[in-house]
């Protein structure tokens, strides 16, 4: 039975009707870090989907607090059931700085943080404050990660209060070099857990 | 009639009244040895007016059919007769090469444009190789607009030919107070091998 209303169709056939604009960014999970070692998203489990439902993924991160005063928030996929997360990257970064008493405003491509074919994790948050107010923010976009024939694309850019009162703006991209589907993405700190914070995975449609 | 389930108003007025999202799919096309690939209003579903203030395009695993070839765009007020709006336009990229012997942030005086009418340079050099690819979006503000210029922001990353991650930010305008109705893309040379370009609507409430 199709549902009418002022003589449009809304549903009909168990979904909504093709004529009415629906979102196209699905919420598929969100973790909560509480004194985490590491976050992980699994395809396939916990209800986490992560394959070729969709073109594109979003994660966004909200209020990354460390453990570690100074610590980097980093990422690592991996294929198959494999849990190394080491898939070999090339990246390129660079960051815009300010710093609270109006010092050390600069723009600069970062050498240090950036990989060519390296199987660690990358940065994705550089050096955030671990006083109570610190924490780190962002944005990470993965393109079609369940391909088998191309490398995987990824931008993220993301802020944080560096360290001792120094705002960061940081812009970062690469590629998996593997053919091989992603099937898994982790996230952790480069030292200490991930005291707080939330991690939300979204699939564009 | 409204519909109303456990004292919510599901519909009424023929609108739905809970949230459907704000990011709205209105198009998709799928490369296929593509000289080019268009959006333009009114045609095969696409939408590209007032209705939406902000559109945003998905650019995902773009592969060109010949190695080294830059990815364009142009658009146009004719409904795509004609892709030759003057652009003025900023360009700046950050890279490292796989060895991890070459990075640079760099200002790109060779693919901005001054009132330009040619088409704009989104991803430089993007290789040929069976697994390199190219990834980004681009938002597009105010199209309908007849009072003012039309802005716009892209964000890419792709694989170049000479083993580069090349991360690309372009920014500008297209200088015309006529409303842009249509967008194009294509390589510098050759066609659009595979990839996915999608165009969404981003509602204003």
């Amino acid at each position: 039975m199709g549902v009418i209303s002022n003589g449009t169709t809304l549903l009909d056939a168990g979904a909504i009707d093709s004529g009415v604009p629906t979102g196209a960014m699905t919420l598929i999970k969100t973790l909560t870090a509480s004194s985490s070692a590491t976050l992980d998203f699994l395809n396939g489990a916990s209800n986490v989907v992560f394959d070729g439902t969709y073109d594109e993924y979003v994660f966004k991160f909200y209020n990354i607090h460390p453990a570690t005063n100074g610590a980097d928030f980093t990422f690592q996929a991996d294929t198959g059931t494999n849990t190394n997360y080491n898939i070999t990257m090339t990246t390129s970064y660079f960051r815009a700085a300010h710093g609270e008493d109006g010092s050390g405003d600069s723009l600069t491509y970062d050498a240090g943080r950036d990989l060519a074919q390296g199987t660690g994790f990358l940065q994705v948050i550089s050096g955030i404050g671990n006083d109570a107010d610190g924490n780190g923010n962002g944005t990470l976009h993965i393109f079609s990660p369940s391909s088998s024939t191309f490398v995987k694309n990824f931008i993220i850019r993301s802020c944080t209060s560096y360290e001792d009162g120094i705002a960061r703006d940081m812009f970062i991209a690469g590629y998996f070099n593997t053919t091989t589907a992603l099937t898994r993405v982790r996230f952790k700190m480069s030292s200490g857990n991930i005291d707080s914070g939330v991690i939300k995975l979204y699939g564009i449609k | 009639m409204a519909i109303i389930s456990n004292a919510v108003t599901i519909a009424d007025a023929g609108a739905f009244s809970a949230s459907l999202g704000s990011q709205v799919l209105i198009k998709t096309l799928t490369a296929s040895n593509d000289g080019t690939l268009s959006f333009v209003d009114g045609a095969s579903g696409v939408v590209l007016d007032n209705t939406y203030p902000i559109y945003k395009i998905e650019i995902i695993g773009v592969h060109p059919s010949a190695d080294n070839r830059d990815l364009d765009f142009n658009v146009s007020i004719d409904g795509g007769t004609n892709y030759n709006v003057a652009k003025t336009t900023t360009t700046f990229y950050t890279y490292h090469v796989e060895g991890g012997g070459t990075s640079s942030l760099e200002y790109n005086p060779y693919a901005d444009l001054g009132n330009g009418t040619g088409f704009q340079e989104i991803m430089e050099n993007v290789g040929g190789d069976n697994d390199q690819t190219g990834s980004g979006e681009m938002f597009l503000f105010s199209p309908s607009s007849t009072t003012f210029v039309k802005h716009f922001t892209v964000r890419t990353t792709h694989y170049s030919a000479n083993n580069y991650n090349k991360h690309s930010y372009i920014g500008g305008f297209a200088n015309t107070t006529s409303a842009v109705n249509a967008i194009q893309f294509k390589f510098s040379a050759d066609q659009i091998a595979t990839g996915t370009i999608k165009l969404y609507g981003i509602k204003d409430s």
